[in-house]
């Protein structure tokens, strides 16, 4: 599976699902609705800004604080297909590839200094490889866990079979 | 094993676990809200799309459902949501369903021990991130997501990594200014948001033991602030004492036997100052009288954390005889608490005070409704979380704080410690 798209970064650490998707938001389920407030917290604009495939970069621990799906919903629907970080929290991890909604990619801290906002990326997962094709620069991702990648091959946990 | 492997390695069928083995769990208990509640119909109605066989779920009498975050029905669309959840109840036949306005109900949170839902020993998954709360009574609790929780709820299982352990030692006598939220703010300035991320927190020392049950369940409640997997206190006859109060159902208490943990940390409480972790972040901790210069707009005692019996009554101590000078409100965490907080007087107090007193409900603690803050605004709160615009408006500010320091500033209009309220 190859992913191209381009990049919108948020350098920050600690991004939390309240700015992710915020709080008022979660009485709303209609996966499109969410969208439209996706990152609301951190970037008005953000819904406007993402073609399909494009990726979030952003600093350490994305997807702290609550529990809720609405946030890699919300991020999904607004077209992202990959998030990279060098870390995730675990909830926001798991909802992303239990609910099949998109991708968390692990990389390595000097990743996120060296790709730049804009940059268009082409990422080989099979591979664990990112190409930056506007710096020309290769760098790589953790490869995911067993259990992940069958799930995520799988198309989620609902299509999962132990 | 310690406690948490223990009851993987129980819950998964497995003589014994280690950190980091991937398995699959079989669910004890399961919790649902009415924020999870309709994105888990949700993702039965896709299934039901695929021709998935959906008569039953896994099993009703060990689901339970709490109507917590946008009650009182803060419009159209939260009013619809519950009664989503109501039909959905009703044709899986789930009775325990905890509904505003008929009878007890509260925050999901709060009801797992106040009802006595969750048992020790038990492995308990809930559809919101504080479900890490029940961990307090020995359980391993653990929060998800919707997909996760429709998962579990049809199949009875969910799969896990056994986190790697950090054990607190908590050591010391608290005292009378200090409460448990105080501890648990330092624990996670000093460890960070991300400290424990995918690891377990077990606490454990003469003064965890020392605590009351609703002490030990701030300390699991925040452990999520700090990206823990779970928070856990082996049970004790503190445990068992509050269990039988509450149920006469039968258990099989696990402790740890011959335990490892990653890391062990000392935390003497002793000579601890009252702390409030300021804006934008749990971990920005400061000591109370630091702050003292800092006006606020209002003080609000809520939430899972901070609005249990013994919160409410810490926060009337001070409270008593004074008025305040921001607006304040207050919100038991469950019905059944508002009531005794009432019986006691507890309510009068508040009243006098001049603060409101409201139903119980999530609602500003996560920015839903019910008293959100404004541009600017600033609030000192028994919540657990202060991202940017978590409590209302994005460039508003809240200060996390205890019962005590918020009943303190609300007299005040300043971030005050308790202490410095004359008698």
């Amino acid at each position: 599976m190859t992913l191209k798209g381009i990049v919108h970064k948020y350098s920050k650490d600690n991004i939390d699902t309240d700015v992710i998707l915020p709080g008022p938001y979660l009485k709303i389920h209609d996966h499109g609705e969410l969208s439209k407030h996706a990152m609301e917290g951190i970037d008005a604009d953000f819904s406007n800004k993402v073609s399909k495939g494009d990726f979030i970069l952003a600093g350490t621990n994305f997807g702290c604080g609550s529990s809720r799906e609405h946030a890699p919903i919300a991020l999904s629907h607004s077209g992202i297909s990959a998030v990279l970080a060098p870390s995730f929290a675990r909830i926001f991890y798991r909802n992303c590839v239990d609910g099949g909604y998109l991708l968390p990619l692990e990389i390595e801290r000097s990743t996120l200094e060296q790709v730049s906002d804009g940059d268009t990326l082409e990422i080989e997962i099979e591979n664990n490889q990112i190409h930056d094709n506007t710096n020309g620069k290769n760098f790589s991702i953790s490869p995911f866990p067993p259990l992940i990648k069958k799930i995520i091959d799988s198309g989620g946990l609902m299509y999962y079979k132990e | 094993m310690n406690i948490t492997e223990k009851i993987i390695a129980r819950a998964s069928g497995r003589n014994s676990v280690s950190p980091g083995d991937v398995v699959f769990a079989n669910v004890d208990k399961l919790m649902i809200h009415d924020v999870s509640g309709p994105g888990v119909i949700k993702v039965f109605e896709e299934w039901a799309k695929k021709g998935i066989d959906l008569e039953k779920v896994w099993n009703a009498d060990r689901v339970w459902i709490a109507e917590d975050h946008f009650v009182p029905s803060a419009d159209r669309i939260s009013a619809e949501n519950i009664t989503k959840l109501t039909n959905w109840a009703e044709k899986y036949g789930i009775k325990k369903h905890f509904k505003y306005g008929l009878g007890q109900y509260g925050i999901c949170h709060t009801l797992s021990h106040e009802e006595a839902l969750v048992l020790p020993g038990e492995f308990y998954i809930g559809g919101d991130s504080h479900t890490n709360t029940t961990g307090a009574l020995g359980a391993l609790a653990v929060g998800l997501g919707h997909t996760d929780i429709a998962y579990a709820m049809m199949h009875g299982r969910i799969w896990l990594k056994v986190p790697e352990t950090i054990l607190f030692k908590l050591i010391g006598k608290k005292p009378a200014h200090i409460m448990a939220k105080d501890i648990i703010l330092k624990i996670i300035s000093d460890i960070g948001t991300d400290g424990a991320n995918y690891k377990a927190m077990e606490f454990a020392g003469n003064a965890v033991r020392e605590m009351s049950m609703e002490e030990r369940l701030t300390l699991t409640n925040m452990t999520t602030e700090a990206g823990a997997k779970n928070g856990i206190i082996e049970p004790d006859a503190v445990t068992d004492a509050y269990i039988n109060e509450r149920t006469s159902e039968i258990y099989k208490p696990i402790l740890g036997d011959d335990p490892h943990y990653l890391e062990e940390f000392t935390f003497e409480i002793d000579n601890l100052e009252p702390i409030v972790a300021k804006p934008f972040s749990p971990e920005n901790a400061a000591v109370a009288r630091e702050l003292q210069s800092i006006e606020v707009d209002k003080a609000y005692i809520g939430s899972c954390t901070g609005a249990k019996l013994e919160d409410l009554r810490s926060a009337a101590r001070i409270l008593k005889g004074k008025k305040v000078k921001i607006r304040t409100e207050v919100l038991p965490a469950a019905q059944s608490i508002y009531l005794k907080a009432l019986k006691e007087g507890l309510i009068d107090i508040f009243m006098e005070a001049g603060a409101v007193v409201g139903p119980p409900t999530c609602g500003a603690c996560c920015g839903a409704h019910m008293g959100i803050l404004a541009k600017d605004e600033v609030c000192v709160s028994t919540t657990n979380r202060n991202f940017p615009g978590r409590m209302g408006h994005i460039e508003s500010q809240t200060y996390l704080a205890s019962p005590l320091v918020v009943a303190a500033s609300a007299i005040k209009g300043k971030i005050t410690d308790p202490r410095d309220v004359s008698k």
